[in-house]
């Protein structure tokens, strides 16, 4: 697999994978250690009804508008959960459920009503995405990575990816320390100056952007996955923030990685003659690491364990 | 000191006695749902002294604090800490929330929540520098948790968590100190280190304001008391303010008269 073919069909699809895993990863970290794990879910969820109507609007299949799209109904949503929190003094994760439940179905039923077989855009595809056909033609080998023109064919997600994960990454620097106190300790990081409900807001924005941008290329499973998977299998791994961040990139990039090879080549191996979902199968990896870290994990026995003495 | 006292016997507004208090609390109502939990409080924290917050279950104690920080938001009424608006005197306060209120599960070590306490001075990316670490320590030592600095938090017991929330205010370096139940749930030892500590700031001209369920030690550790139930009973120094009669209003049919008269007599 080393050389041209590798470069031509698996370098793009295992480098999409690993991006989207990571960018989903960061954001997961904050979100499980605020009892939100489930957002990523959400997110991930009541996209597909943005990206339909984005479809009957524009009536392409474009990133752009799909984007957009996809934003619109995360914010929605967002202000959907908030609402419903608030308004109905609902607990958060019953509020979630419900609303990335009737957002999705909504989805289902409006990508039924809605003539879409011309266009890639099915049920299916909102689930798995793509990763398989995100390959790069151009490519002849190692060297096409210094080659202007085939590089101007590299699929577009891997960009996108890429700038996702640096917004992404960049607010995790940036505001780490106050991402860090008012996730730790709400009421005193607000006594200190912090403003706790926009930072809030911000990171469910930009962990609605990573999910956004990830579900585009590899669909909602990987999504799910990525958010919880990764920083709960870091968690059992240390009881520092800064090691547990790091631990769940390794994880994110890992499950990418093992999970790529797996779906192209582990029926071969078994000697099958078709491969399996990519996306399915780097899902199935993460939660493989979060099982083998759940029983061998050096700080499994924390867990809501009462403090002694 | 006296006109201070004049003012809060009889109730009576007068916003010039809160310029030069430490906090000064105005009409603050704040309310969860229909039922007020805090109706239209003044209180006046002089500058240098250790005020005590007392009152029955649900009288609105801890409500009174956060909404002062504005942690909470409340219906009506505004806060000044040594006569500004709070939101500009945030350098000089140190909050210690209920140590309950949040998840031990956390994944830190000991010395990080105290580095918490230094964020206003390191800002978003200021770097963290030797120095900033051993006034960390120092802070630790004075609650007699050197030995700790290295444990992951959820490994402590409560009174342990308890002193290291003191540490991370002692860290900011604040002139006002509001504690959330500091003693609750805490071992002799560990309430014996932290009234030394708020004693301590107390030596220094700092001022401390604790909310406090022990009715027994109100007289031995404090100086000052304001009685609330959702609205103000009784504010003043521990003679005046801390008596039968103010306890007996607080806290209603919930104490026996024998034991109000044995706590506020027998100081």
């Amino acid at each position: 697999m080393i050389g041209e073919e590798f470069v031509a069909l698996s370098l793009t699809p295992m480098l999409i994978g690993m991006l989207a895993a990571i960018a989903c990863a960061l954001p997961g970290n904050f979100l499980l250690l605020r009892r939100q794990a489930l957002i990523g879910d959400a997110i991930s969820h009541v996209v597909l009804p943005g990206i339909v109507v984005a479809f009957l609007i524009t009536g392409v299949v474009a990133a752009v508008p799909m984007m957009l799209g996809a934003a619109g109904a995360a914010i929605v949503a967002v202000v959907m959960i908030e609402a419903i929190r608030r308004l109905g003094r609902i607990e958060p994760g019953a509020a979630m459920g419900v609303t990335f439940t009737a957002m999705f179905a909504g989805g289902v039923l409006l990508l039924e009503q809605s003539d879409t077989s011309a266009v890639h855009l099915d049920v299916e595809h909102a689930l798995f995405g793509n990763l398989e056909s995100l390959i790069w033609l151009d490519a002849t080998g190692w060297a096409s990575l210094f080659d202007r023109e085939a590089l101007a064919y590299l699929p577009v997600e891997l960009p996108r990816l890429l700038i996702v994960l640096t917004v992404v990454a960049l607010f995790t620097w940036v505001f780490w320390r106050p991402l860090k106190i008012s996730t730790f300790d709400e009421s005193f990081a607000q006594s200190i100056g912090v403003r706790t409900g926009p930072l809030g807001f911000a990171l469910v924005i930009v962990a609605a952007l990573a999910a956004v941008a990830a579900f585009d290329a590899v669909g909602s499973i990987i999504v799910i996955a990525m958010f919880i998977c990764p920083p709960a299998a870091a968690r059992l791994m240390t009881n520092d923030l800064g090691t547990q961040v790091a631990w769940s990139v390794f994880f994110a990039t890992l499950s990418a990685v093992i999970g790529y090879v797996l779906a192209g080549y582990g029926p071969l191996w078994l000697g099958a003659d078709n491969a399996v979902s990519a996306a399915g199968m780097i899902a199935a990896v993460s939660g493989a690491i979060l099982a083998l870290t759940a029983i061998a994990g050096p700080h499994k026995s924390r867990s809501g364990a009462p403090a002694k003495g | 000191m006296t006109a201070i006292e004049l003012a809060t016997s009889n109730g009576t507004r007068m916003d010039d006695r809160g310029a030069d208090a430490a906090l000064a609390i105005r009409s603050m109502t704040v309310s969860y749902g229909q039922k007020p939990a805090v109706f239209s409080v003044d209180m006046t924290v002089p500058s240098g002294s250790m005020t005590a917050i007392i009152g029955p279950n649900g009288a609105g104690k801890s409500t009174l604090l956060k909404a002062a920080l504005g942690v909470i938001k409340p219906l009506a009424g505004s806060a000044t800490v040594y006569g500004q608006p709070v939101e500009n005197a945030r350098a000089r306060i140190a909050y210690v929330p209920q140590r309950a209120s949040v998840d031990w599960d956390f994944p830190t070590r000991v010395l990080d929540v105290v580095l918490m306490g230094l964020y206003r001075e390191l800002g978003l990316l200021g770097r963290l520098r030797g120095t900033h670490k051993t006034r960390a320590m120092e802070c630790l030592e004075r609650v007699g948790m050197q030995d700790f600095a290295k444990r992951q938090i959820g490994q402590l017991s409560g009174g342990q968590q308890q002193r290291v929330f003191l540490a991370r205010a002692l860290a900011q370096n604040a002139e006002l100190y509001l504690l959330d139940e500091p003693f609750a749930g805490v071992d002799a030892a560990t309430e014996k280190a932290i009234i030394d500590v708020l004693q301590g700031l107390r030596a220094d001209g700092k001022t401390v304001v604790a909310v406090h369920h022990d009715l027994s030690t109100v007289p031995d550790y404090f100086d000052r008391v304001f009685l609330i139930n959702t609205t103000r009973i009784a504010e003043g120094t521990v003679e005046e303010a801390f008596t039968p009669q103010t306890l007996q209003e607080a806290y209603g049919g919930r104490l026996a008269m024998g034991q109000l008269g044995q706590t506020a007599l027998g100081a």
